[in-house]
């Protein structure tokens, strides 16, 4: 099941470059959350707050508190905790190359110690179902890499592998971006289907797709989350001058 | 103005095609060229082995220790056990500490004070002329025991080793894109275990290079071995014992008076060669066999 997202005066630096200005925001549990900004707005930042892969980037600095669920994941867990409680799905998809299709999906448990094939077998089964990959790959699953596939399946095995680790939230930094439009609505009615289980947070460049999956959305803008609202109402109706702006394409 | 630049572009198509296909055939040959070049000493040397040493080569040379001088017959089996052992130990030394070094300084001190110094002793450590290497461990280890040993010549061997993996680990774990590393990371797996089953793993085939290319050059090394290895005209499996290896032996054979001698080191010379392009062969053959359909 997934948890809300709690962040209060959330603030993150690159070196001296202040990223994030004081983030308040709440995420609903089972929910999709869409962010949206022009580039460069601190969208894609927030979200490696979430899990705390900001502060792998050696200049990286962040201050405030973000609760996921009850849990203050910068005072009571260590980032490894946090990040097998919160999935991550990157821009590119990013298999291990040197990996076949099962231990790609099976490495999150396995590097974590897990070595029961019975249970493994049916968490990489489960997995590729949920991310709408298994029918395509149950046949090649020890034999090929997972870089033999097509980008839109490196991506769905990219959310399989997030998935057999049983998050609770799913960060997702542009799924589709480099993705073709077939692959990409894929993409999408998985995020659709995943919601139910899973709290997701998606960030994207293409509003389109904010309105379609996520119920609520945010607008990012120089580091600051200008409005956050139900999607209907900050496509239709926003209350800010500058998200409309930005929603209407009059910049950005 | 206009008229040039109307002509210019006609001109263009007629002499620069013939222009073009003949920069193309010329840099065609010279590539072809270069690559004959490079052949050809590996080539020239392989088949003067043959010629000189193949006639020498039977089944006593691979399971005889050497015969006394005046006597026929007799080989070089001793030597070649001997080069394997010394191998071995070197490797035994040389990949895990050149390896671990690599991983250092490219993961865990990047930028430090300490990989620094780490990149900077391994770069000079590269350029020690392998005599002085010798006398290094002849000085550390054999004098301390006062006598001579396969031990001692497996050590110098292995430090002789650790430079060029260390590099190669560092350069190959950098060339690892920074995505698949998130990939680990955002899987939860902790650092030092997403380094070794990750990175690692994505780099092995070049590290492994690495390592080859180490042995390889080790393999062949007479200089560090006058001083520890010191040589053998019999069977010898004791690593506190002097023990023979080829390349000294082709030394010894080759800088002596008799024929017979100088004959067994030109077919040791040519089983040398044999040996690491074998050794290096297997090698790639074992670290290829799990390689997937797909992987790049």
């Amino acid at each position: 099941m997934g948890v809300g997202i709690e962040v209060s005066e959330l603030n993150a630096w690159y070196g001296s470059n202040h990223t994030l200005q004081n983030i308040n925001l709440r995420i609903p549990a089972n929910h999709a959350t869409a962010l949206i900004g022009p580039s460069g707005c601190g969208k894609s930042t927030f979200v490696r707050c979430l899990n705390r892969m900001h502060e792998t980037n050696p200049v990286g600095r962040v201050t405030g508190s973000v609760l996921i669920g009850q849990l203050d994941i910068y005072t009571q867990a260590s980032p490894v905790e946090i990040r097998r409680r919160v999935g991550m799905v990157f821009q590119r998809p990013n298999p291990f190359p040197t990996m076949s299709i099962y231990d790609n999906v099976a490495s999150g448990l396995r590097l974590n110690g897990y070595r029961n094939r019975v249970v493994l077998d049916e968490v990489v089964q489960r997995s590729l179902e949920q991310a709408a990959l298994w029918e395509e790959v149950k046949d090649d699953l020890k034999k090929k890499s997972g870089a033999s596939l097509s980008g839109g399946q490196q991506q769905r095995l990219c959310i399989a592998r997030a998935l057999a680790v049983d998050p609770e939230v799913m960060l997702m930094d542009e799924p589709a971006s480099a993705l073709d439009p077939v692959s990409t609505a894929k993409i999408e009615d998985l995020i659709f289907q995943l919601k139910s289980q899973y709290t997701i947070v998606i960030v994207t460049h293409n509003m389109q797709q904010a309105a379609r999956v996520a119920e609520n959305t945010g607008f990012f803008l120089n580091g600051r989350l200008v409005e956050f609202d139900a999607t209907h109402k900050i496509f239709t109706n926003p209350r800010d001058k500058r998200t409309e702006d930005y929603i209407t394409g009059r910049f950005g | 103005m206009a008229a040039r630049e109307l002509r210019a572009p006609r001109r263009l198509r007629s002499s620069n095609r013939i222009r073009r296909m003949l920069a193309n055939h010329l840099a065609t040959t010279a590539a072809v060229a270069s690559t004959i070049l490079v052949m050809a000493p590996l080539v020239a040397i392989f088949f003067y082995l043959l010629y000189k040493g193949a006639s020498s080569l039977n089944l006593a040379f691979f399971t005889r220790p050497p015969a006394p001088v005046g006597e026929t017959g007799g080989g070089m089996g001793n030597a070649i056990l001997g080069s394997a052992i010394l191998l071995g130990i070197a490797s035994a030394l040389g990949v895990p500490i050149g390896i671990a070094a690599g991983i250092y300084v490219a993961e865990f001190g990047r930028g430090g004070r300490l990989a620094n110094t780490i990149r900077f002793t391994a770069d000079v450590l590269n350029g020690v002329p392998s005599i002085v290497m010798g006398v290094s461990v002849y000085a550390l280890i054999v004098l301390p025991q006062k006598h001579f040993s396969a031990f001692s010549g497996g050590v110098a061997l292995g430090i002789m080793m650790i430079p060029t993996i260390t590099r190669t680990t560092e350069e190959m774990l950098l060339m690892v894109p920074l995505s698949v590393r998130e990939a680990a990371l955002g899987l939860g797996v902790p650092r030092w275990r997403s380094v070794l089953s990750i990175t690692l793993r994505t780099a092995s085939p070049g590290v492994i290079t690495g390592c080859m290319l180490a042995f390889a050059r080790v393999a062949g090394e007479t200089a560090p071995l006058l001083f520890t290895a010191f040589g053998n005209q019999f069977w010898s499996t004791s690593i506190n014992q002097p023990i023979a290896a080829l390349p000294l032996q082709i030394f010894v054979y080759a800088t002596s008076p008799y024929d017979d001698w100088h004959r067994l080191a030109w077919a040791g010379s040519l089983v040398l060669i044999l040996l690491i392009v074998v050794s290096v062969g297997l090698v790639r053959y074992v670290a290829g066999r799990g390689v997937l359909r797909g992987a790049s």
